[in-house]
């Protein structure tokens, strides 16, 4: 099948001059969930917009489920949903009517029962008669994604969705991106927690600079910049290490009494077994035993720091 | 065409509206009373007819023309300015709509008010003056093409400006001298031969006669030119619009 979004070497030229996308290109399968990940500024938001229709192209193609945002915008547009990075919001407005209006705005036909149901997935139905003024910031950030759902996209964006949001909504938001995942829908999402492209996408997409500088399954991301580590507590620490222990390259821990074997998750042999070994027979006698897997945050941290393209 | 994005934009529009009815229906009731009571009586005590016509009847034209005029540019330019400003114009621009939809939903919508301005203020007019409407038909056609072409330009103007000082710039400082001076409160026959010519170079002189023509049967310029006139200005407004919506002009960055 072909992806729902396909991106070719796409280009954005600011009219100040400032070149924001440099040639991204992108595929994006039908039902994943695309984390995109980037300092500020990088282009998250630009590629968004761009692939939105809010921003004119440089240069390049998109096709939205095969139809070219450009020629056939009608079929590309009823495709997606945006909820955008910025809350803007008519504070006037009924929540329904605000939502109703957007099912309206991509000319799908009244629907007042898909509507409610929307709502109340979105814990909005006892909101649904107070203007957009009355409500709290989290309460905002529901409308909106409940505006872009009006019209049932294929294809969702949502940029930053739980930045500035506390740990319940953010919760909450992982929930419906989940639910929202299950009934079909495509999900690309742009965020600054690591924790969050680590707990609920699919793939993860790492943009720095306007150029895409990875794309790669989770799982595989993390298996193949993923190094693990055991700190090992030890009941007491010699000042120096005996000469047997010295090929496992231990490094000295956070306290005095513990210290750090890195090993690679993926190599074939861990020398574990070899290490505890050794450290028996060299009469040291283990406390306790921990290990910790590198976060997507330090591959993050290591790609965004390397050299720029 | 998207009728039903359309259809959901002049809803939207006419919901702002509709909020604020009262104040809608009671600001062009009062100052209507008050050009009555200051042109009717203090002018109208000294100058009795114009053209066999009482002169309070004679402004009642004028009158409709100034509000309609300044409500159509002030509220198209608003509901397009709006969005811009407080960023909600994402909607509209990623939405499977094109420019001449979401033109009709917001010019119609304010069309849509400042027709019902003018008729409030046809309605409290006749409360203080004896009204005869000799081409009720034309009286109509000139009435909507107006809120039309008005709410146009309000349109531009509010896709143009970048605050809310430029939002209240042309309509202070061009339609309000142009209408003033446009024959709203007096024949254009009544000044000297060299301003009558000047004068002629005001478009809104042709649409003041137009109307006034539509009710008393007399006009300062022949009514052909008058259609001419309304017709040619909402084209141009037409053609600047859709060249705004191509190239993207102050909407898409
Ligand atoms: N309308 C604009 N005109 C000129 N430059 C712009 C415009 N919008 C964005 N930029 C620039 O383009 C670059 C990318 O901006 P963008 O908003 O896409 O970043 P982002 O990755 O979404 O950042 P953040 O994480 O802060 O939201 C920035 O340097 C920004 O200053
Ligand atoms: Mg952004």
């Amino acid at each position: 099948m072909a992806p729902i979004l396909e991106i070719r070497d796409l280009r954005k030229v600011y009219d100040g001059g400032f070149e924001a996308l440099r040639g991204v290109t992108l595929d994006v399968e039908e039902g994943e969930i695309l984390a995109l990940l980037g300092p500020n500024g990088a282009g998250k938001t630009t590629l968004i917009s761009t692939v939105c229709g809010i921003t004119r192209p440089s240069g390049g193609a998109v096709r939205v489920g095969g139809h070219d945002i450009g020629t056939s915008f009608r079929a590309a547009r009823s495709l997606i949903g945006l909820v955008p990075q910025d809350i803007a919001l008519e504070p006037f407005e009924k929540v329904w009517n605000s939502v109703r209006f957007s099912r309206g705005l991509f000319g799908k036909a009244r629907d007042d029962a898909r509507i409610e149901d929307i709502l109340r997935k979105l814990s909005l139905w006892d909101k649904r008669d107070a203007q957009i003024k009355e409500l709290s910031g989290g309460m905002k950030r529901r409308v909106l994604i409940a505006k872009a759902l009006a019209h049932d996209p294929r294809l969702l964006f949502l940029d930053e969705p739980t930045a500035g949001v506390d740990v319940e909504l953010r919760k909450d938001m992982w929930d419906i991106v989940a639910e929202l995942k299950a009934s079909g829908v495509t999900i690309i999402l742009t965020t600054h927690y690591i924790e969050e492209a680590e707990a609920i996408a699919d793939r993860v997409g790492v943009i720095n600079g306007g150029a895409l500088m990875l794309v790669e399954k989770k799982a595989r991301l993390m298996a193949r910049m993923g190094q693990k580590q055991i700190e090992l507590q030890l009941a007491d620490r010699p000042d120096t290490l005996p000469e047997a222990l010295a090929h496992h390259r231990l490094e000295p821990g956070p306290t005095p009494d513990t210290l750090i074997y890195t090993y690679d998750t993926k190599a074939e042999r861990t020398g574990i077994r070899t290490l505890l070994n050794d450290l028996d027979a060299a009469g040291l006698v283990l406390r306790d035993v921990q290990t910790r897997q590198s976060s997507l945050e330090d591959i993050f941290v290591d790609l965004v720091k390397g050299p720029q393209p | 065409m998207n009728w039903t994005a359309i259809a959901a934009i002049y809803r939207f529009e006419m919901a702002r509206f509709f909020r604020t009815l009262m104040q809608s229906f009671l600001s062009p009731v009062l100052s209507t009373s008050l050009y009555f009571v200051v042109f009717g009586a203090a002018i109208g005590s000294r100058i009795d007819e114009v053209e066999g016509v009482s002169y309070g009847a004679f402004i009642v034209p004028g009158l409709i023309m100034l509000s309609v005029m300044t409500q159509a540019i002030s509220n198209a330019s608003f509901g397009i300015y709006f969005p811009k400003f407080i960023g909600t114009v994402y909607e509209l621009l990623s939405a499977p709509i094109n420019f001449l939809e979401i033109t009709l939903g917001y010019v119609g919508a304010a069309a849509t008010k400042a027709l019902f301005i003018g008729v409030v203020i046809l309605g409290t007019s006749s409360l203080f003056v004896d009204l005869i409407i000799a081409h009720p038909g034309a009286m109509l056609a000139f009435l909507v093409l107006t809120c039309l072409s008005f709410a146009l330009l309000g349109f531009i103007i509010g896709i143009w400006a970048s605050n809310f000082e430029q939002l209240q710039l042309v309509p202070m400082m061009v339609i309000t001298p142009l209408v003033f001076l446009g024959g709203s409160f007096y024949s254009i026959s009544m000044l000297p031969p060299f301003w009558q010519n000047v004068t002629l170079f005001n478009p809104v002189v042709y649409l003041i006669s137009g109307f006034r023509w539509s009710f008393f049967g007399m006009a300062d310029v022949p009514v052909g030119m008058s259609l001419l006139a309304i017709g040619g200005f909402t084209l141009g407004c037409v053609a600047v619009i859709a060249w705004i919506f191509k190239t993207g002009w102050r909407i898409r960055s």
